[in-house]
């Protein structure tokens, strides 16, 4: 299944913005963190700032998420990871209220209870969660829902290579199999979970191929592109939504920063990052979208400038929203 | 060396190196112990002295490596498996709680399982529900685990030499604010002097931090400092708090908190674990299960994180958690408290 035109576009989009949305919140995330503003002694402060706290950027990971995202509708599922923006800007998560939950603001989508780690829109079926392999199991819920319900609604999980390795994942799969769910399994293979290389932690090659242990079609995407994951995520997004049941997906992509701001990386080999960058998606899917006739430089332009533009308006609407109240923090404990 | 001063994370890895060098049966599984040094530094240079075999990177397996640790255990090592944030517990708890706890007790205590949980507790630089919790009180709930919240450098050594060589699953938890991070704000007064040799802390004693005549305010972990910067304030009204350190849960050293709130009359409890059925309760209980010896002249106060997951915004966080304000104002509370005249024959 190739993609139309408008689907290309839309992917391009979406790629752009992700990436000026994660190299924005890079430098915000630094404000108020570096000497002389933080304790003496310190070189940096984890929890001082306007965005306090872990944050786990996916710079380089965007083909990931809009490969996916380009199949689904508001009504299908998503359940991210820590690592949860590009997932939730491809599932059209609205961007002024995501910020401001980042920021902890009144405003964010959970009222500033739950951060960066823990976004929740249920308006378009986007959760995440800041548990590795915890997002296996609410998509097979929400798959279940679907088949009971007879409508053709998909649920997709999103998670690392590192996931691959917990108890979740492998009931989670079991189950999906076991019970023929509308459910795609997507692995992001960035080759590291924090300072733990793939081969170090993974008994397989690849991920996709566990999935033959559990009876269900297994793919490896081997290049970090978004026309390579929308074609396999096209075909099993179509199984899934025909009732033949779920797929495993491994992507090989690429993480850009560190594992969260302010990781030293001491792990990482040096010129790894640099490697990568040469072969960034984005401009090669410029390139690409060029070549074929579908994207001039005038409208290049202007995408980016779009892009731009919506995220510098949800960070200036997250920075200028008010705080809750303190005492607003024992509410929601129930509804 | 007299006057050496270690963080607490620093402390800590010298405990490893030393119990590692002493006993061959000692090794560390855990996700990021090994070349990143532990998340929290608390494994820092054990790799590059004692190799991968000894200090060992593991998959995101918390119930495969951490029930790995109980059958390495059972048949005669003794592993220590670093859970890297208590939250994490949630997906390996069987394994803790209903075998490594209770494998001891249905065996007739014929099964040894020497094995020591490291785990980071506590939050206050907002990283939200899933990563801020104490939660010591769920683990001292289970009969059968021994559990260590030191709240200082030297502490953590010596604590840390005794629960490597006790024969019993012991929790050990360390609190993220007070491990002496480079890239985390923290209470000073968590790094101490610390002896260069191998020492031990018995488990079971609680340490009078500051002696006081008016009130006690017992507490752990990170909540000792935030408790002596109140006393601090306290003083310069007139009022002498006592504080009590308990650094273990499990053995629990009720006869410290029994004879300093004779003395004083006046209990504060100060926690950063929930408020609801934990350690705060647990401790009153111990009072008022006393009152036959001691005469209260003050209703018991708690303080803890009041049944609300820790909310990620500032303010909001700022607000569960209790900070050394909510201290000060909580001992003049019960300061000016009274208790019924007269009690019923
Ligand atoms: C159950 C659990 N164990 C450990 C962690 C700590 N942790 C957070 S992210 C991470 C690495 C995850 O690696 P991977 O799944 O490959 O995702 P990536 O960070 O590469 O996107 C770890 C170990 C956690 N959040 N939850
Ligand atoms: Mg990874």
């Amino acid at each position: 299944m190739s993609p139309s035109k408008a689907q290309l576009l839309w992917m391009y989009e979406k790629m752009v913005e992700i990436r000026y949305y994660e190299e924005t919140m890079a430098k915000v995330y630094m404000e108020g963190k570096l000497p002389p503003h933080i304790q003496k002694g310190l070189a940096f402060d984890i929890g001082s700032g306007p965005v306090p706290g872990e944050m786990h950027l996916a710079a380089g990971q965007e083909p990931v998420a809009v490969g996916v995202c380009a199949h689904l509708r508001d009504e299908d599922t998503v359940v991210g990871t820590h690592r949860p923006h590009h997932f939730a800007i491809a599932k059209g998560v609205p961007l002024d209220k995501m910020t401001a939950e980042i920021f902890g603001k009144k405003t964010g989508l959970g009222k500033g209870k739950g951060g960066h780690m823990h976004l929740f829109d249920p308006a378009h079926n986007f959760s995440c969660s800041g548990i590795v392999g915890a997002s296996l199991p609410p998509a097979c819920g929400a798959a279940l829902a679907a088949k009971k319900r007879g409508q053709d609604r998909v649920a997709v999980a999103f998670f690392g290579e590192g996931a691959a390795n917990q108890g979740a994942f492998h009931e989670s799969l079991n189950l999906a199999a076991l019970w023929q769910l509308p459910a795609i399994f997507v692995c992001e293979d960035n080759h590291w979970a924090i300072s733990v290389p793939k081969e170090k932690a993974v008994s397989v090659a690849s991920v996709a191929d566990r999935a033959c242990a559990y009876g269900m079609p297994g793919v490896c995407v081997p290049e970090n592109d978004p026309l390579q994951v929308f074609e396999a995520v096209g075909e099993a997004v179509a199984r899934a939504r025909r009732g033949e049941g779920p797929t495993l997906i491994e992507v090989k992509t690429f993480r850009y920063f560190g594992h969260f701001q302010g990781d030293a990386e001491v792990y990482r080999p040096k010129d790894e990052v640099k490697h990568l960058r040469a072969l960034d998606p984005i401009p090669k899917l410029a390139a690409r979208l060029k070549q074929d006739g579908v994207l001039t430089a005038q409208e290049e332009e202007a995408i980016v400038a779009r892009a731009r533009q919506r995220v510098d308006e949800a960070f200036a609407f997250a920075r200028q929203s008010p705080y809750p109240a303190p005492q607003e923090a024992l509410e929601d404990v129930f509804v | 060396m007299a006057g050496r001063r270690l963080t607490m994370a620093e402390a800590i890895s010298e405990a490893f190196a030393q119990e590692m060098e002493r006993d061959p049966n000692v090794f560390i599984m855990g996700e990021d112990v090994g070349v990143y040094g532990g998340i929290f530094g608390a494994t820092k240079g054990l790799i590059e002295k004692f190799g991968p075999e000894r200090v060992m990177d593991t998959p995101i397996s918390e119930t495969g490596f951490i029930g790995a640790a109980i059958g390495a255990a059972a048949a005669g090592m003794r592993p220590v498996a670093e859970l890297m944030f208590v939250d994490f517990f949630g997906v390996c708890m069987d394994q803790i709680y209903n075998h490594l706890a209770k494998n001891t007790y249905m065996s007739g205590g014929n099964v040894r399982l020497p094995v020591v949980i490291t785990t980071a507790i506590g939050g206050g630089y907002n990283d939200a529900a899933q990563h801020s919790q104490c939660l010591y009180g769920v683990f001292a709930h289970v009969p059968g685990l021994k559990v260590v919240v030191p709240s200082n450098a030297y502490d953590a050594k010596g604590l840390l030499i005794e629960a490597i060589r006790d024969d019993n699953p012991v929790l050990y938890m360390f609190h993220k604010g007070i491990m002496g991070l480079p890239w985390m704000a923290y209470f000073e007064g968590s790094t101490t002097e610390v002896p260069e040799e191998p020492y031990t802390i018995p488990f079971g004693q609680a340490r009078v931090v500051r002696e006081g005549k008016d009130l006690t305010i017992v507490t752990l972990s990170q909540m000792v400092h935030k408790a002596v910067i109140a006393a601090e304030m306290l003083a310069k009204e007139g009022i002498e708090a006592e504080i009590l350190d308990l650094r273990t849960l499990v053995p629990l050293d009720r006869e410290a908190v029994l004879a300093s709130v004779a003395k004083t009359g006046r209990l504060l409890v100060a926690d950063e674990d929930y408020l609801g059925f934990g350690l705060t309760g647990e401790i009153a209980a111990i009072v008022g299960e006393h009152l036959d010896r001691i005469a209260l002249r003050a209703p018991i106060k708690r303080l803890g994180v009041p049944n609300v997951p820790i909310p990620y915004s500032r303010p909001l966080e700022q607000f569960v958690i209790p900070q050394v304000e909510h201290i000060v104002a909580a001992a003049k509370e019960t300061m000016q408290g009274r208790v019924a005249a007269g009690g019923r024959a």
